[in-house]
């Protein structure tokens, strides 16, 4: 069997070294949704309102965030910071930011989809049958959005993880960044490294968004 | 008697074990109309469908002039091309106008000449009251102008035998008329045909023979003054009788005038 | 603002930009083609290559483009597999798009009613028949909002082709950023060209999705 460069990864501390690359990683991730969702109710329900000022106030948001690629946005606050306030952001707090600002209009959309799909006539039925507007929104309105709207939120945490793979590009040191150090560091024992290495961190990537995905639709067939 | 256009021997259905249809036996002539009646749920439906091999039988044979159905897979879509299918709801294709829906399968199934097949589409839309409405698309008729398109559609193939599948029960009751005006013109003419279908005057007027269907099979048969002059078995009567309304206790004072 | 900067680099972001779409249409296109290959391996559930392509769209959706474009780059080449950065950034798009595409038009494929379907059958169309006249016709235009979501988040994957020294948009910016510290200037041309390349794809989107919504398909 060819030299594929996989005994790397067992060699010294390099599998800890990895999975804790990941874990910054996920750290990132699970911050950033954590904001996002939580911000993100408010946008989206600000975003129903028909308010003409918050609605275009929200939609250039949402617009801005869609049309930007992350990686654009990230450099923008990681390399603009420092110019425009002199701030010296960490790369890590940069992607945080820049992850909740696109996730939080992702969240934002999603929730807006949720409210708005809930049919005028359930609003109307259960005002006929005497209930108060707030009864309305916590019996009615709530759980049906509620269960529309995890699987979607949960398929936002695998799309985040994938995001973060792009804080490499800002010197943040996850597992990529980890997975070239390895490598360099093994080059002359093992010149094939760069195979087994990136295989290990692009199968660990699947690893850590699959079953999300899988929960997430999962969750879709059941509650559809 | 002449040979059967279409038979039905000992026809089994079943779907997951349960046992929808259940040893049905019957067959149509050419040039009969046969209106089949019964509660939602017992089974109609299917059968029209078992009819035209869109359900997997699981005992019996259908036979369109003494050629089987079932278990024929090599030859279905060219037995389905003498079948005519009308279905509940239209189900006219959203991304062609009404012209190309009805020219689609005569032209692109039968090869047939597509500005003969124009022709005769737009004479039976002008026949039906469409013909203004050639270029429309589906999304812009209303309920009962899209069934009129559906069975000009399946009249264009030529079909030996045509079933309609409750072709009414999607609709608002004012254009229920225009489309049963359309079958009677057509049962006029000697066309065979096979209607399920709610409509008991309807029934009453297009039919030559009237079949109820219940607990899975056909529970009584006969000729329309039969069946609903003087049905013999237990079944029908009750089943004629969820189509008449009576109140059996008025308040005191509050008798209609025709009691007083 | 530094005008006299911008004017000078203008050209190179040009440059830079022409690079973006030409690899980001052309691995476009490759990932319309794996997405057909995969949908009809699916519709009409060939064994083994059903399963491929399953597992396939799983990998392809489940991992980074930035993990893929590395393990291609760096990691291909030690057993023998070899390609310059324009064909890996190609094939890594192509790779990711594929399952993004597959997923695009079997959601298309489901949305037609079964009961057209039988429509078709019971007018004599054979299976194939149905496919072509019937259901692709309309499965098509019913995944055209999802389509037009990936061709747009396809191009904004491009981001990250400068990781395997492709003189991308970002390359540029993060190269004129390290040499002249003309930051302000070097982002905002940064973001200018990205929005020249998206803006009008966005707008051809809303404005497929808005005539989509007028066609009202269904009854």
């Amino acid at each position: 069997m060819p030299d594929l460069g996989i005994e790397v990864i067992w060699k010294g501390k390099n599998l800890a070294r990895l999975l804790g690359g990941l874990a910054a990683a996920l750290r990132i991730s699970l911050i950033s949704v954590a904001v996002s969702i939580v911000l993100g109710i408010f946008v989206g329900i600000l975003m129903t309102w028909k308010n003409p000022v918050s609605r275009a106030i929200t939609r250039c948001y949402l617009e801005i965030v869609r049309i930007m690629p992350q990686l654009v946005l990230l450099f923008l606050v990681y390399f603009g910071t420092t110019r425009a306030f002199g701030w010296n952001l960490s790369g890590e707090a940069a992607s945080v930011i820049v992850f909740s600002f696109w996730g939080t209009a992702e969240m934002g959309d999603l929730v807006r989809g949720a409210i708005i799909s809930i049919p005028r006539h359930q609003y109307e039925s259960a005002a006929a049958l005497g209930l108060m507007p707030s009864d309305v929104y916590r019996y009615i309105v709530l759980p049906q959005s509620v269960r529309r709207l995890i699987p979607l939120s949960i398929n936002l945490i695998t799309r985040m993880i994938k995001t973060t793979s792009l804080v490499l590009m800002i010197g943040v040191v996850e597992v990529l960044k980890v997975a070239q150090q390895i490598i360099e560091a093994n080059r002359m024992s093992s010149p094939n490294a760069a195979f087994g290495v990136y295989l290990f961190v692009f199968l660990l990537y699947f690893a850590a968004c699959w079953p999300v995905s899988l929960l997430a639709r999962y969750l879709e067939k059941k509650w559809g | 008697m002449s040979e059967p256009i279409l038979t039905i021997e000992h026809l089994t259905k079943q779907f997951d074990g349960r046992t929808v249809l259940d040893d049905v036996s019957f067959s149509v002539q050419e040039g009969e109309v046969i209106v089949i009646v019964g509660q939602s749920g017992c089974g109609k439906s299917t059968l029209l469908r078992c009819i035209n091999a869109l359900e997997e039988i699981q005992g019996g044979e259908i036979r369109l002039r003494g050629q089987p159905i079932s278990g024929n897979a090599g030859k279905l879509a060219e037995i389905r091309q003498k079948i005519g299918m009308v279905f509940q709801n239209y189900e006219l294709f959203p991304h062609l106008n009404v012209l190309d829906n009805i020219l689609l399968a005569p032209v692109k199934v039968q090869k047939r000449n597509k500005n003969e097949v124009r022709e005769e589409a737009l004479a039976l839309l002008e026949r039906v009251g469409l013909k203004d409405r050639a270029e429309s698309f589906p999304r812009q008729l209303s309920g009962g102008q899209k069934q009129r398109v559906a069975i000009v559609r399946a009249l264009c193939m030529h079909p030996d035998i045509l079933l309609f599948d409750e072709v009414t029960a999607a609709l608002d009751p004012e254009m229920v008329r225009e489309v049963l005006d359309v079958i009677l013109g057509l049962a006029e003419d000697g066309k065979t045909m096979l209607i399920v279908t709610h409509e008991m005057q309807f029934a009453r007027a297009v039919a030559d023979r009237i079949l109820l269907i219940d607990g899975g099979g056909i529970c009584e048969e006969g000729t329309p003054e039969e069946f609903f002059g003087a049905p013999k078995t237990e079944r029908a009567k009750a089943f004629l009788k969820t189509f008449s309304f009576e109140r059996k206790i008025r308040k005191e004072g509050m008798k209609v005038p025709a009691e007083e | 603002m530094n005008w006299d900067f911008i004017r000078e680099y203008i050209p190179l972001y040009r440059e830079a930009a022409l690079l973006t779409v030409r690899l980001g249409l052309m691995g476009i296109v490759f990932s319309i083609l794996t997405g057909l290959v995969c949908t009809v391996i699916r519709y009409y559930r060939i064994p083994v290559l059903r399963q491929i392509a399953s597992v396939y769209i799983e990998i392809s959706r489940n991992t980074p483009l930035l993990i893929q474009l590395f393990f291609i780059y760096y990691g291909l080449p030690k057993i023998g597999i070899r390609t310059d950065p324009a064909a890996c950034g190609v094939a890594g798009l192509t790779f990711l798009g594929g399952g993004y595409m597959a997923e695009a038009f079997r959601s298309g494929i489901e949305a037609v009613d079964r009961i057209q379907t039988e429509s078709a059958l019971s007018l004599g169309f054979t299976g194939g028949q149905t496919l072509r006249y019937v259901v692709l016709p309309q499965a098509l235009s019913i995944s055209m909002p999802a389509f037009m979501a990936n061709v747009i988040f396809l191009l904004k994957e491009t981001s990250v082709f400068s990781a395997v020294s492709l003189m991308d948009l970002m390359f540029t910016a993060k190269d004129l950023i390290g040499l002249y510290y003309e930051t302000t200037e070097c982002l905002f041309l940064l973001v200018v060209f990205y929005l020249l390349i998206l803006l009008p794809v966005s707008l051809l989107g809303s404005l497929f999705e808005r005539r989509l919504r007028y066609a009202g398909f269904g009854n």
